[in-house]
Formats: structure tokens, C-alpha cells, sequence
């Protein structure tokens, strides 16, 4: 039931998560914040088995940053990919895999050239323009199909993510009320409030 | 449903005078729900050698990248490119390591020879080799893709012949299959060159 979509606009990379922590039919907390920083310009959000996706971000996040220690130099957007893909793919062939579903948004930090890439629990990667993950995407992704362009203003990006979160609320039957929308762009990581 | 035909797929490789061709599609979905149009399904491992996986996408991915480690080893260790029956082997030994826990993949190998004779193969998903004197098929459409094979494929074609055949089998082909489709790359590997061409297909 949880929600977790993003796209590329042009110049930043956006993704929209549900801020919900739920067990079974039990709302544990509102608030929770479903996403790890790997580095200034690549944002991981994540969501699927509740243990797991904590485990597996952290493990990944911290990986990622005692590369950008040890280097000197921060991996790129895809370069985290990779190697999240490999991770995943690798506890995919083990006794108890991790269920995770990721998004992974970057922008490149001198170009600003932004991307988005959707993995899945059984580690494919695919980089897309806009996609969704779980019963999130039967509902949006048509109106992504529709709506989306390559030079989406950040303005109209948040009309889209409205035009979204309106489709969830008519059509589908998990009623989550409050999201977290990240923006990744040349300057960094932020939050925006709708 | 089976894991094999989770992602959806299909690719063909087919025999021509001393010429090979090697095409995929390039949907990329979860079961009946398409994610993206430009996912890649065959790899180069030489300009003389491709390889088309068929199967599960997460072990498509894997597989393409141990194969490109084992490649570059081999080229480093030997100081010569692959040969295309060698990459066969090294394909079927890699896969028959995971006997028991096997990658979901069925490869389809195209390459050109020493004397420039055409070479196809095909493994099964734990590396039992085939090597047919016209074409081989695999992923969800292969049933489809047998029957265009069978009428239009003929002995000795031309690169640009063998082309226009490969393609027409694999769109047919997709046609009828609702987890294959949404456009088609198509190489043609030659001696003196590879022709690389994306189509567009039934976008739908």
C-alpha cells in the first residue's frame, strides 16, 4: 500500500514518497521519512519490507559514503545504481533477500543534468524518465504518460505531482494523506511542501 | 506463472552468407505492466560476437556484466580476442555453476568465425548448448517466433536480406505475444562491419 513515484523535469529530479509507517491494518506513525542521502547530489528513497528497507538503505548509504571518504570524490547518480544493483542482486541469490523497492535520483553536479533510476526487490535497474512503484503505478503512471515532457519546469513538475497525488485520492483505496516531495538539482538535495 | 516469463522478452539470431544477425525487443515490464521501452537485452562482447539474454531482467543484468568480467580476464590472460565457440563454452560453464540455484536466463549467442562463417547457439537456462544450422529463438515469444523463423528465413542471404528478415520475424513475432514488443534493435554483424538499427514496431 505505500506510495513512492518520481521524474525528471529540466534541470532537477523529483520523487514523491507517502510519510507513512504502517504494519498490517495498524498506522505506526505519520512522518516517517522513507529516504537516505548517498551523497550532496544523489538522494536513495526506498520502500517494501519494513526491516529490510531500513537495513539495507543504511548499509548502502554508509558503503557509498566510505567510498566518498576513501576517494575523495562522491560517486555519480549512476555509479550508485550499479552498485546498489549489484548489492541487491547479490542478497537476491541468499536465504533471506532483501525486500526493498528503490528510486534513485541524482543530478549531475557540474552539468545538472538530472536522472532517475527505478529498481525493483529482485534487482532489476532500469533509468527512467518517470516511473512508480508498487500499486501506485496501475494508477499514475498513465497520468505520467500523459502529462510528462522533457522541459518540465519545477512549477509544472508539482502540478504533475498534484495531478497524481488527485488520481491516487479519487481511485485508489489506501488512504495516505501526507507525502514527502525531494528535489535533487544542481544545488543539492531539498524538501518541498506542496 | 513461471519466473522466465516475469519481464517478458524475446530475441532471435538467424544464419546468412557469411553474415550473422542477432535481434531483440525492448520492453521492459512486471508481468502485464510495461515500466520502459529501451531496455538492453544483447550485449557486444566483441565486434565480432553478441549475446542475447533472454529471461528474468535482474539476471540479464548479472549475467551481461559476469560476462564481460570473464571476457576482459580471458582478453587480459590471453592477449587474444574470444573466439565464438570458446564464448559459447564460457557462457555454458557459467551458467551450469549455478546447477542448483540456476540464473533465469536463456542466452542466444551470434558471431562471426576465424574464416568468416556465421556461428549461432543457444544454452538453456543451466548451459546445455545448441548449434542449429539457421536460426535460434528464446524468451516468451519463441513459440511466435518459430513459426516466422520457419517461413521466412532461406539459406544464403545477404546482409541487407538477412536484415529485412530478422526484423519482419521478431515484429510479427512480438505481435502476438503481449509481454514482448515495444520496438526492436537489430545487429547485423558482418567482416568488415556491424549495422546496428532500432525500430519502432507497435508501440502498443
Amino acid at each position: 500500500m505505500e506510495i513512492l513515484f518520481g521524474f525528471v523535469g529540466k534541470d532537477y529530479a523529483l520523487t514523491a514518497s507517502d510519510n507513512t509507517a504502517a504494519r498490517s491494518i495498524v498506522v505506526q506513525k505519520r512522518g516517517e521519512d522513507k529516504s537516505r542521502i548517498l551523497s550532496k547530489h544523489t538522494l536513495l528513497s526506498y520502500n517494501g519490507e519494513a526491516g529490510d528497507t531500513c537495513q539495507f538503505s543504511d548499509y548502502i548509504a554508509a558503503n557509498i559514503k566510505l567510498y566518498e571518504i576513501k576517494n575523495g570524490v562522491a560517486l555519480s547518480t549512476a555509479a550508485c545504481t550499479k552498485f546498489t544493483r549489484r548489492e541487491l542482486a547479490n542478497s537476491l541469490r541468499s536465504r533471506n533477500a532483501y525486500q526493498v523497492n528503490l528510486l534513485i535520483s541524482g543530478s549531475d553536479p557540474k552539468t545538472g543534468v538530472p536522472s532517475l533510476f527505478w529498481l525493483d526487490h529482485l534487482a532489476s535497474a532500469n533509468k527512467v524518465n518517470y516511473t512508480a512503484h508498487g500499486y501506485a503505478s496501475y494508477f499514475i503512471l498513465s497520468t505520467m504518460d500523459l502529462y510528462w515532457h522533457e522541459n518540465l519546469t519545477l512549477e509544472e513538475g508539482l502540478g504533475l505531482v498534484k495531478k497524481c497525488l488527485k488520481e491516487l485520492k479519487i481511485r485508489f483505496i489506501g488512504n495516505l494523506p501526507d507525502f514527502f516531495i525531494k528535489v535533487v538539482d544542481k544545488n543539492g538535495i531539498r524538501e518541498i511542501k506542496l | 506463472m513461471s519466473i522466465m516469463s516475469y519481464n517478458g522478452g524475446a530475441i532471435v539470431a538467424m544464419k546468412g552468407k557469411n553474415c550473422v544477425a542477432i535481434a531483440s525487443d525492448r520492453r521492459f515490464g512486471v508481468q502485464a505492466l510495461t515500466l520502459t521501452h529501451d531496455f538492453q537485452k544483447v550485449f557486444e562482447i566483441n565486434d565480432k560476437i553478441y549475446i542475447g539474454l533472454g529471461g528474468l531482467a535482474t539476471d540479464v543484468q548479472t549475467l551481461s556484466e559476469t560476462f564481460r568480467y570473464r571476457v576482459n580476464m580471458y582478453n587480459l590472460k590471453e592477449e587474444r580476442e574470444i573466439q565464438p565457440k570458446t564464448f559459447a563454452h564460457l557462457v555454458s560453464s557459467t551458467l551450469y555453476e549455478k546447477r542448483f540455484g540456476p540464473y533465469y536466463c536463456e542466452p542466444v549467442i551470434a558471431g562471426l568465425e576465424k574464416d568468416g562463417s556465421p556461428f549461432i547457439c543457444s544454452t538453456d537456462l543451466i548451459g546445455c548448448t545448441t548449434f542449429p544450422n539457421d536460426f535460434v529463438v528464446t524468451g516468451t515469444a519463441e513459440q511466435q517466433l518459430y513459426g516466422m523463423c520457419e517461413s521466412l528465413w532461406e539459406p544464403n542471404l545477404e546482409p541487407e536480406d538477412l536484415f529485412e528478415i530478422i526484423s519482419q520475424a521478431l515484429l510479427n513475432a512480438v505481435d502476438r505475444d503481449a509481454v514482448s514488443g515495444w520496438g526492436a534493435i537489430v545487429h547485423v554483424i558482418t567482416e568488415d562491419k556491424v549495422i546496428t538499427r532500432t525500430l519502432r514496431g507497435r508501440m502498443d
